[in-house]
C-alpha cells in the first residue's frame, strides 16, 4: 500500500517535471512570433531552448511510462477514454519537434515563417489539451463499473476544462517570457521582459479564476481541508511574487513562475488523491491508487530502478542547464544553428 | 473494416513509419561516436567535418524517430486498453525503464552534442555522443524485452484477470527478446552501413570531398560486411529458436504444413487468394530439417498439425496467421541479407584496391542500396508481428480481445486518416532535407542550418 502511495507521488513528480519544463518552452513557443521579429531574433528565441526542449518532453514519455508501469488500468482508460484529445496532442507535439529541427534548413523566408507559425500553434494547442485533459481528470467524467470512459470527446470541452486549458496557456507564457528575460539579452531581452510585466496582470486574473472555479465546483480540494486549499493558494502568491522580481532579479521571477506551476499542478494531484480519475458517473466506480495499481511485485521492481536513475537523470539535466546558462544574442555569427 | 482492423491497421503504419527513422538512428549513432573519437585522436579539420556531416544527418533523422515514437507509447492505451489492462502490470516496466534509462540519456546528451562544440572540451563532447549512442542502443534493448514478452511470455502468472509479472530479471533475459536485441541492433549497423556507403559512392562520384568520403566509404564497407554477417547469424539462430517457442509462426515463415521427417522446404511457393493455404511451391527434399538440425532428419511440426494441437490446448478457432505473407516476406528478408551481404564484400575489396576506375559501376550502384535495409526491416517486423496472430500475447490473449472497448469506428477512422496524411507529408519533407543536405558535401556539417535568405526577404518588402 505504501508502494501505491509513493507511486502515486512519483507519477505526480513526473507531471510536475514535465509541466515546469515543457511548460516555460511551450511558452517560448508561444511568444516567438510575439517577440521575435527578426530572423535571427527567431532563432535566438528558438535557441534558448534548443539544447533542452527534446529532453523536456522526455518527461512526458517517461510519466506515461510510468502511469503505465504503475497503474495500468488508469492509462488504460485514460488514454482510451481521451482518445481524440491524446490524438490532437500527439499531432500538436509531433509538429512542434520537427518544426524546431527542419526551420532553419532551408533560407526561404516563406519555408521559415510556415515553420515559426507551426511552433506557435502548436504549442498553444498543446497545453490547451494538456489543461483540459488534467481539469477533466481531477473534475471527473463517466466512468462505468469496468473503468471505461463513456463519455465523448465532446464531454470533455466542457467550460471548466475549456479555463483549465485557457490558464494553462496563459500560465505557461509568462514561465516562457520570464525564462526568456533570464536567457536573452539586448534589444530582445528589453522587449521580452516588457512582454512579462504587460501579460502579468492577464495571468494571475484567468489562473486565480480558474482556480477559484475548479475548488468551489468540485469538493474534492474541500474535501482534504488545509492541504487542499494551501497549494492553490501557495499557486496565486507565487505568480504574484513573480511580478515583485520581474525586471530587477530575473532568475527569482523565473523561480517564481515555476513553483505556480509545481503549486497549481501539485494541487491538482493532491485534490486527486486516493483517486486517479473520478468518476461523475458514481463515486464507486473511481479509479484508485489501489484498484488501478499493478502488482506489489512490479511496483517494487519500479521503485528500485527510479530511485536509482531519478537523481541521476535530474543531476545530469540540471548540468546540460549549466553549460548552456550563458545569455543568448541575436546575433547571426554567435549563434549555433 | 471493423475497429479491431482498423486499429491494427493504424498501429501497423505507424510502427513501420516509427521504424523507419530507428535502425538508423541506432546504426549511425555509433558511426557518429566512433568518427569523432577518431578526430579527438587524429585532430584532423577533415576528420571534424566529416563528424558533422554524419552528426547532422543523424538529427534530421532522430527528431523524426522521437515525435514519432511518442505516437507508440500512447497508442498503446488509446487503441489497446483491454491489452494495456491485461498485461500492463508486467508490459509497463520495460517501457517506464526505457524512459529512464534510455530516452533521458540519449535526448539530454544529443541536445549537449548539437549545441555544445564551443562550450565543452573535444574529448567531453566526444563522450556525450557514445552516451548518445549508448542511450539508443538501452531503449532497443528494453522496446525489445517489451516485445520479447508478447512472441514468446516469460516471468509471469495469471492472477484472475490479468497476467502478473513475479520475475523481472526473466523479462530481460528473455532469450526470445535478446536474439530480437542483437538481430535488430546489428540490422541498425547495416542500415547506417548501407546510407553511409550510397551517399559517399555519390560523393566520391562526383569527385567532392574525396578524401574525406573515402574514409567514411571504406569505415561503412567494413563494418557493413561484419554487420551483415552478424545480421545473418542471429537471423539464424532466432529462427532456429522460433521453432522450439513459436512452432506456428517458424512453421508459417516456411509455408511447411503438415509434420514431416525429414522435412522438405518451399523455395517458392503460390497460395490462394486469402494466403492461408498453398496451393504450389517448389521443394529441396530434406533441407528444412538441414537448417533447423543441421542434419538431413529431424522432425518439423507443420502447420496443420499446430492447429489442431491448439484447438484442443485454447478451443475451436483458427490459429493459423497469414502465411503467404509470412512465407514471403521471410524469403524478401532473408533474400536481401545474403544480397546485401555480397555488395559489401565488394565495396570492400573495391576500397581497398583504392578506388580503381574499372569498378565505378559500384559506386553508381551505392545509392540505390540505401533502400535494401528499409525493405528487409520492415518485411522482418511484419514478419515478426503477423506470424504471431491472432495471438496479441503468444498463447495469452488474441488481438482482437486487446482492442480499447469503448472506441468508436468513427473516431479511429479520423486518427488512423490523420496519422497517414500527416506522416506522407513529413515523409515527403523529411527525404527532401535528408538527400539534400546529404548532397552538399561536407560543407552542409559546418552549420546545422543555412542562413535566411536575404535577397528574398527584401524583394518581398520591396514589394509591399
Amino acid at each position: 500500500m505504501t508502494l501505491n502511495i509513493l507511486w502515486f507521488i512519483l507519477v505526480a513528480v513526473l507531471y510536475i517535471g514535465f509541466f515546469f519544463l515543457e511548460g516555460f518552452d511551450f511558452g517560448v513557443g508561444m511568444l516567438l512570433p510575439l517577440v521575435g521579429k527578426k530572423d535571427e531574433e527567431k532563432r535566438a528565441i528558438i535557441n534558448t531552448i534548443g539544447p533542452h526542449w527534446d529532453g523536456n518532453e522526455v518527461w512526458l514519455i517517461t510519466a506515461g511510462g510510468a502511469t503505465f508501469a504503475a497503474f495500468p488500468n488508469w492509462y488504460a482508460a485514460l488514454f482510451s477514454g481521451f482518445y481524440l484529445g491524446f490524438f490532437l496532442l500527439l499531432l500538436a507535439l509531433i509538429f512542434r519537434g520537427v518544426a524546431f529541427e527542419f526551420r532553419s534548413k532551408i533560407g526561404s523566408p516563406r519555408w521559415r515563417n510556415t515553420w515559426d507559425v507551426l511552433i506557435s500553434v502548436s504549442s498553444f494547442l498543446a497545453a490547451f489539451l494538456l489543461g483540459v485533459v488534467f481539469t477533466n481528470v481531477v473534475k471527473g467524467v463517466p466512468i462505468d463499473a469496468n473503468q471505461m470512459y463513456t463519455g465523448s470527446f465532446f464531454t470533455l470541452l466542457n467550460p471548466l476544462a475549456i479555463m483549465g486549458g485557457v490558464a494553462m496557456i496563459v500560465i505557461f507564457m509568462l514561465h516562457g517570457a520570464n525564462f526568456l528575460s533570464l536567457k536573452l539579452s539586448d534589444a530582445l531581452h528589453e522587449r521580452v521582459a516588457k512582454v512579462a510585466k504587460s501579460f502579468w496582470l492577464t495571468t494571475l486574473a484567468l489562473a486565480a479564476a480558474y482556480l477559484i472555479w475548479l475548488v468551489f465546483t468540485t469538493n474534492t480540494f474541500m474535501e482534504k481541508g488545509l492541504v487542499g486549499m494551501i497549494l492553490p493558494l501557495l499557486a496565486a502568491v507565487s505568480l504574484v511574487l513573480s511580478r515583485l522580481f520581474m525586471g530587477k532579479k530575473e532568475g527569482w521571477a523565473f523561480a517564481m513562475t515555476g513553483l505556480t506551476v509545481f503549486f497549481a499542478v501539485g494541487s491538482l494531484f493532491a485534490a486527486l488523491f486516493p483517486n486517479v480519475m473520478v468518476s461523475s458517473t458514481s463515486p464507486d466506480f473511481n479509479l484508485t491508487i489501489t484498484n488501478a495499481s499493478s502488482s506489489p511485485y512490479t511496483l517494487k521492481v519500479m521503485t528500485i530502478v527510479a530511485c536509482i536513475m531519478v537523481p541521476i537523470v535530474l543531476a545530469y539535466q540540471i548540468w546540460t542547464y549549466i553549460v548552456f546558462r550563458k545569455r543568448i544574442k541575436a546575433d547571426a555569427k554567435t549563434l549555433t544553428y | 473494416m471493423d475497429i479491431v482492423l482498423l486499429s491494427r491497421w493504424q498501429f501497423a503504419l505507424t510502427t513501420i513509419y516509427h521504424f523507419f527513422f530507428v535502425p538508423l538512428t541506432l546504426g549511425l549513432g555509433v558511426y557518429v561516436a566512433v568518427l569523432e573519437s577518431m578526430y579527438v585522436k587524429n585532430g584532423k579539420a577533415e576528420t571534424k567535418r566529416l563528424t558533422k556531416f554524419w552528426g547532422k544527418l543523424f538529427m534530421i533523422n532522430y527528431a523524426m524517430g522521437v515525435v514519432t515514437g511518442l505516437v507508440m507509447e500512447f497508442q498503446f492505451g488509446m487503441n489497446w486498453a483491454g491489452y494495456s489492462r491485461f498485461v500492463g502490470d508486467i508490459f509497463g516496466a520495460p517501457l517506464a525503464i526505457e524512459g529512464l534509462l534510455a530516452f533521458f540519456l540519449e535526448s539530454t546528451f544529443l541536445g549537449v552534442w548539437i549545441f555544445g562544440w564551443e562550450r565543452i572540451s573535444k574529448k567531453l563532447h566526444s563522450a556525450v555522443m557514445w552516451l548518445v549512442a549508448i542511450g539508443g542502443t538501452l531503449s532497443a534493448f528494453f522496446i525489445l524485452a517489451a516485445n520479447g514478452f508478447m512472441q514468446h511470455p516469460v516471468g509471469f502468472m495469471v492472477n484472475e484477470v490479468r497476467a502478473e509479472m513475479i520475475n523481472f530479471g526473466a523479462l530481460v533475459t528473455n532469450p526470445r527478446a535478446l536474439y530480437l536485441f542483437l538481430h535488430t541492433i546489428s540490422s541498425g549497423l547495416v542500415t547506417a552501413s548501407f546510407f553511409i556507403l550510397g551517399f559517399s559512392a555519390y560523393h566520391l562520384l562526383k569527385k567532392k570531398d574525396e578524401e574525406g568520403f573515402r574514409v567514411s566509404f571504406k569505415m561503412a564497407a567494413i563494418i557493413g560486411f561484419f554487420a551483415t554477417l552478424a545480421v545473418i547469424a542471429t537471423g539464424d539462430t532466432q529462427g532456429r529458436y522460433l521453432r522450439t517457442v513459436q512452432p506456428m509462426a517458424a512453421a508459417a515463415s516456411e509455408a511447411h504444413y503438415v509434420t514431416q521427417d525429414p522435412a522438405d522446404f518451399n523455395v517458392i511457393a503460390g497460395f490462394t487468394p486469402d494466403g492461408k493455404t498453398m496451393t504450389w511451391s517448389v521443394k529441396i527434399p530434406k533441407a528444412l530439417s538441414l537448417l533447423y538440425y543441421l542434419k538431413p532428419s529431424g522432425s518439423v511440426e507443420g502447420i496443420n498439425n499446430i492447429q489442431a494441437q491448439y484447438v484442443q490446448q485454447y478451443g475451436p478457432g483458427d490459429y493459423i496467421p497469414l502465411v503467404a505473407l509470412d512465407f514471403w516476406t521471410f524469403r524478401l528478408m532473408v533474400g536481401l541479407g545474403f544480397l546485401m551481404l555480397l555488395i559489401t564484400f565488394l565495396v570492400w575489396i573495391y576500397a581497398k584496391r583504392k578506388y580503381p576506375e574499372k569498378g565505378k559501376w559500384l559506386l553508381v550502384l551505392m545509392p540505390i542500396t540505401i533502400f535494401f535495409p528499409y525493405l528487409a526491416n520492415t518485411a522482418g517486423w511484419v514478419l515478426t508481428e503477423t506470424a504471431r496472430q491472432p495471438w496479441v500475447v503468444t498463447g495469452l490473449m488474441q488481438t482482437r480481445d486487446a482492442v480499447s472497448p469503448n472506441l468508436t469506428i468513427g473516431t479511429v477512422w479520423i486518427s488512423l486518416v490523420g496519422f497517414v496524411v500527416v506522416y506522407a507529408v513529413l515523409m515527403g519533407i523529411d527525404l527532401f532535407l535528408l538527400i539534400r543536405n546529404a548532397k552538399k558535401g561536407l560543407e552542409a556539417g559546418e552549420s546545422d542550418s543555412v542562413p535566411l535568405d536575404v535577397a528574398a526577404v527584401e524583394q518581398k518588402s520591396g514589394g509591399k
